[in-house]
């Protein structure tokens, strides 16, 4: 028999046990991709040519090289220079900073669709620069990219098994250890498989309702 | 002070880990191309099995990370009774997953042509294949050449993952370097970083020339 059921009830508590860490590393990661990803969409858009250049140097560099790669730096390198933090807060990090290079370019789209009239009336109407943004472009920016966010949170969260390169006990780590204590991998990284199939396709029919509504509601 | 030798012995070492890291990309793009087009055509086609069946199969790549797939096939298929060489583990699982997110790419691309297409193939009585291999598939495949490019520096980003499944690829090499040689760990991390973006680079550079041949003359 390939596939024990009485096992698999076993070992599930234990899987579920460390389902937050994978949790946690998704969500915490994508916060901070959020933000980070605003400033460097802002950085990318500034007047300073010096900024703006390096900006995007940068965010190619960082979205064309591995972020299992980038975790490895952060991991080993950040301690060397002092800078310790624990596994999980790391892989937090480094996946939010991966991140961010691609929220960045949907910010940019975002502020790019924004209708010139609207810049032009916010200045009509004597707006500080700081109200026109808060105010004006960013609530019409960031409306139209809530589902392409959402289906970048969807590729974070399939991204996350990959910390367990620096020994953050997440659920695939957690299977894979299960699996070298009875040497039965078969029920473990089955299961983890279908937790993550479930959440990530029954968030992704969320985020295509989103999208279908978001659309209803425009025109 | 830079020791230069420092650095050479580290690009003696990591150089050719980029071998490996190159075939997985050219052989997984390929494999993931015609799985692409067999999972996005499949999910368009007349009979409702097939589209199911592309269909459950495309949403189960996509849904199970590709970390989860390449443990599975590392661990589990041997219990099955089948057991392929690490670099085939690698190769497959790349080829899948990225298969699987192509497939969409695929299918969105064929959905774009303009139904007036389909209808004018119907009426100069082309055949369904006659329609698709002549007048769907090329106007499509103009859309789909920058979601590939950037698909196929996703894939390279990935070959960093089956470092897990020890195949000797670059990053394998850089750890297996790091455990011996601790004190160098940002030197060598920051060039394996360089070399993957000098891979990424160039691929990127092809696909924009590629997706400029192929729009020459078109509006």
């Amino acid at each position: 028999m390939i596939w024990d059921w009485q096992y698999a009830f076993e070992i599930l508590p234990r899987l579920l046990k460390v389902a937050h860490v994978t949790i946690t590393a998704t969500l915490g990661a994508f916060v901070v991709a959020m933000i980070l990803g605003l400033v460097l969409a802002f950085a990318r858009r500034s007047t300073n040519r010096l900024l703006s250049g390096v900006t995007y140097f940068v965010v190619e560099f960082i979205r064309s090289t591995p972020p299992f790669v980038q975790l490895f730096f952060l991991f080993f390198v950040m301690p060397q220079f002092g800078i310790t933090m624990g596994a999980l807060m790391t892989g937090i990090l480094g996946l939010g900073i991966h991140y961010s290079t691609f929220l960045s370019e949907v910010y940019r789209a975002g502020i790019d669709s924004v209708d010139k009239g609207q810049w032009e009336a916010a200045t009509a109407l004597n707006f500080t620069s700081r109200q026109k943004w808060v105010h004006i472009i960013l609530p019409q920016a960031i409306r139209p990219i809530i589902p392409v966010m959402g289906n970048y949170l969807i590729t974070l969260f399939k991204e996350t098994p990959m910390l367990l390169g620096i020994t953050v006990v997440e659920m695939l780590s957690q299977a894979q250890i299960i699996g070298s204590q009875s040497f039965r991998y078969t029920e473990p990284i089955t299961m983890v498989g279908i937790f993550f199939l479930i959440l990530s396709y029954g968030a992704s029919l969320l985020v295509k309702r989103i999208e279908l509504r978001m659309d209803i509601n425009r025109r | 002070m830079i020791l230069i030798e420092v650095h050479l012995e580290i690009l003696k070492n990591l150089l050719p880990g980029a071998v490996p890291t190159i075939q997985l990309t050219i052989l997984g793009a390929m494999l993931a191309f015609v799985l692409s087009f067999m999972g996005g055509l499949g999910r368009l086609s007349r009979f409702a099995v097939v589209r199911g069946l592309a269909g459950f199969i495309v949403e189960f790549f996509r849904g199970t990370s590709l970390l989860v797939q390449l443990f599975w096939l590392f661990y589990v298929l041997p219990f099955m009774g089948i057991r392929l060489e690490s670099g085939m583990v690698g190769l497959l699982a790349l080829g899948l997953n990225y298969g699987a997110y192509g497939s969409e790419v695929v299918r969105s691309a064929v959905l774009s042509v303009p139904k007036g297409q389909h209808e004018a193939g119907i009426a100069l009585n082309m055949t369904a294949f006659q329609r698709m291999r002549y007048i769907i598939i090329p106007q499509a495949f103009r859309t789909m050449i920058p979601s590939f490019g950037n698909l196929l520096i996703e894939l390279l980003k990935g070959t960093a993952l089956v470092s897990l499944v020890t195949i000797p690829e670059m990053t394998f090499e850089a750890l297996v370097m790091r455990t011996s040689d601790a004190a160098h760990t940002l030197e060598i991390f920051t060039w394996l970083l360089l070399i993957y973006f000098a891979i990424a680079y160039p691929l990127t550079m092809l696909m924009r020339w590629v997706e400029r041949r192929y729009s020459l003359g078109r509006l």
